[in-house]
């Protein structure tokens, strides 16, 4: 069949980007108008490669990478839960103090009360999801901002996590259970975390045979088999890279390939559900979203119920990080470290753009940044200060590149 | 013209004294209006006439504020757009109501997804080329976010979305405004085909040439109240004088009675 008489080829002004070529000019194309994606993190992870690598051998060290991937899936998870806040065009800067409270209450219940650590992991993660629910219940009841009701909770929640964890200030996680092993020490046997890495390259290679066939037989257009097999051999190539580098030193942390998974869930949600694609219609046009018949106040219950389990979860893994409830447990960076990881990883604060993967490539680039800071035995008064910089940069470039997708005409 | 009156069957949509109120501001003061099937019915008016907020409250965006709405003889409260989709109520709102950071094809099916928790993406973009095609419109490509969209590109968008469900009625206000002359025939020839389908159209528009030409029925409202209805054999000056309010209202007076016989409607 010649491609003119395909649906979406009938049209001669539109230019048919096959093959690989085609492939790369899009991409320069979208790139031009201000659509950024990941290069922008990518280039940021390099930068901070050659520094810190520079600066400090040790820092490129595949035990300290290990290290950073530890540190990385707790902040990465509240990071994650905020992205679905983000993509409404809400926030929620309570995330810090949520994860604070679900520690103690992992503590308390868990060390105090008793009560075996999974139930304990329940308790505090319900506690989130109310905390979410009464968040969404205030905006959609009685119009608060979001930024006023979070910020309100963030000094609830820190005085409950203080009340929790009464006189003694800090309870300390038994060593031997698994809670903590998973949070300190469990790595991938290094045959699995081979098998592991081909899985996201093979899963790319299979369901784009599968669409080709669907649009093949539905007469669209298909996209060429040369990009598809690229992308996925580049895929694979970079994450088996990074694994055997891993396993050079302690290897690659459970901890870290569950949030990988639970990144993976989310971005089905968000791009392939229709929950997911009201989050996106709300956070773009509230009133079209809501014309089209689309439940606003539920799917903000939704969401904000998600974030704040996300971020009850993140605490939980900061817990088991560190085998301790403490009441310095979700404050300090936290908060702005995890809402800084979604943006620098491409999620707008203007709502309506964005992905689950945004969390995981910023949540390494602020992890990266922030070991490779402690490397060099910079104060955490610098720290803060160097951090709050990269954020403000990352604002910039989601602002900058916002205007200019609009004067090209792409939202 | 339809063969037969479209008088002979009961109302698919019966208003009775709709009422809405913006604070001080009363937008729709009393307004009775019957569709019924396989009929096209114009709503004319100056701009603040109350046009588009008798629009909104028909879909569920605004509640009314008194007054009986029947559909298909029961009376019914469309109080979320959600409802007003439930019944088979289509709308294309002035404002348009897209979501300019999605697709073409997800801006067609918002709300209506073709599996909700595994989209099928294939279906939906076939779907969404063959609708677009009723509508001969020009849109190279579906996986173009909404906002790279010229204006009339993006009100044959919100118009084919509103053909997705195959509505009982299809409420379009001011379609054509930002159309060329093509695209504006086409919308014309759309609105003839949905009303020999069996189904019930309300028109809003400026362009009395438009108008009378697929009016069955042309209903005209002044600051907010039903100030007569008319055939579309109805004069530029009669319609005008209606809409304007600049002379008597006999003239008007006069087509609505006959209006009425004809019709068979005298309550
Ligand atoms: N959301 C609103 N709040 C307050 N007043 C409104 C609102 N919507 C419409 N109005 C008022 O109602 C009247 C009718 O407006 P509208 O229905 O948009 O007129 P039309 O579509 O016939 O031009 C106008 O006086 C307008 O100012
Ligand atoms: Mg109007």
């Amino acid at each position: 069949m010649s491609d003119t008489q395909k649906f979406d080829r009938a049209d001669s002004r539109v230019r048919a980007d096959d093959g690989l070529g085609g492939a790369l000019r899009g991409f320069v194309d979208r790139m031009r108008s201000g659509d950024l994606g990941v290069l922008p993190v990518i280039l940021g992870l390099i930068v901070i490669a050659v520094v810190f690598g520079t600066l400090n051998p040790v820092f490129m060290r595949p035990a300290n990478l290990t290290n950073l991937l530890f540190d990385a899936a707790a902040v990465g998870l509240i990071s994650l839960g905020v992205v679905f806040c983000l993509l409404l065009g809400e926030i929620d800067l309570s995330i810090g103090s949520m994860s604070g409270v679900a520690s103690a209450i992992l503590g308390v219940l868990w060390v105090n009360v008793g009560v075996p650590w999974p139930l304990a992991i329940l308790a505090a993660l319900g506690a989130g999801t109310i905390t979410g629910f009464v968040y969404a219940t205030l905006l959609n009841k009685f119009g608060m901002p979001s930024f006023v009701s979070t910020l309100a909770g963030l000094l609830a929640l820190l005085g409950l996590q203080l009340y929790l964890l009464g006189n003694s200030g800090s309870i300390n996680l038994p060593f031997q259970s698994f809670l903590i092993r998973f949070g300190q020490t469990m790595v991938m046997p290094g045959w699995l975390s081979y098998l592991v890495a081909l899985i996201p390259g093979a899963t790319i290679f299979w369901f784009g045979l599968k669409t080709r066939a669907q649009r093949a037989q539905a007469n669209l257009s298909v996209p060429a088999l040369s990009v598809l097999i690229v992308k996925a051999v580049v895929l694979t190539a970079i994450i088996l890279g990074a694994v055997w580098y891993l396993n050079q030193g302690r290897g690659v942390p459970w901890m870290f390939l569950f949030f990988m998974g639970l990144v993976a869930g989310m971005e089905y949600v968000l791009t392939r559900t229709q929950f997911g694609r009201s989050i996106f219609a709300v956070g773009g046009n509230r009133e079209a979203a809501r014309r089209a018949g689309i439940k606003v106040e539920r799917i903000r219950i939704y969401a904000f119920m998600l974030c704040s389990t996300f971020a009850a979860f993140g605490g939980v893994l900061a817990a088991s990080r560190l085998a301790s409830a403490s009441r310095q447990a979700g404050t300090g960076d936290v908060n702005l470290n995890a809402i800084a990881a979604a943006v620098i990883g491409g999620t707008s604060l203007f709502g309506g753009r964005g992905s689950a993967w945004s969390a995981l490539l910023g949540v390494l680039v602020i992890q990266a940044i922030s070991n490779g800071l402690t490397l060099l035995n910079l104060s955490s008064s610098l720290r803060y200060m160097i951090l709050g910089a990269v954020l403000a940069i990352a604002v910039i470039v989601d602002s900058l590149a916002r205007q200019s997708r609009a004067s090209h005409g792409r939202a | 013209m339809p063969a037969d009156a479209p008088g002979d069957t009961s109302p698919i949509l019966k208003l009775r004294g709709v009422t809405k109120t913006f604070g001080a501001v009363t937008a729709l003061d009393g307004i009775d209006l019957d569709i019924h099937r396989g009929e096209v019915v114009a709503l004319v008016g100056d701009n603040g006439a109350g046009k588009s907020t008798l629009v909104k409250i028909l879909s569920g965006v605004h509640a009314k504020t008194s007054g009986t709405i029947e559909f298909n003889g029961a009376e019914v409260s469309i109080d979320t757009p959600g409802r007003a989709i439930d019944l088979g109520i289509a709308t294309v709102f002035q404002d348009l109501a897209l979501c300019e950071n999605l697709d073409v094809v997800a801006n067609l099916f918002l709300g209506q997804e073709v599996g909700p928790w595994r989209l099928n993406e294939v279906e939906m973009e076939v779907r969404a080329w063959k609708l677009l095609g009723e509508l001969a419109a020009r849109i190279p490509s579906v996986r173009e976010p909404i906002a790279s969209l010229s204006g009339g590109q993006r009100q044959t968008v919100a118009i084919s979305r509103s053909l997705l469900l195959n509505p009982e009625i299809i409420m379009l206000d001011e379609p054509t405004a930002a159309l060329g002359v093509a695209q504006t025939a086409e919308v014309l020839n759309l609105v003839e085909r949905v009303r020999d389908r069996g189904h019930g159209v309300i028109l809003i528009s400026h362009n009395m040439e438009d108008v009378r030409a697929v009016a069955d029925r042309i209903v005209v409202l002044r600051l907010g109240r039903n100030n007569g209805t008319f055939g579309p054999e109805a004069t530029q000056e009669e319609l005008v004088a209606a809409i304007t309010g600049a002379t008597d209202n006999s003239v008007s007076r006069r087509a609505q009675k006959r209006d009425a016989v004809t019709e068979g409607e005298v309550s």
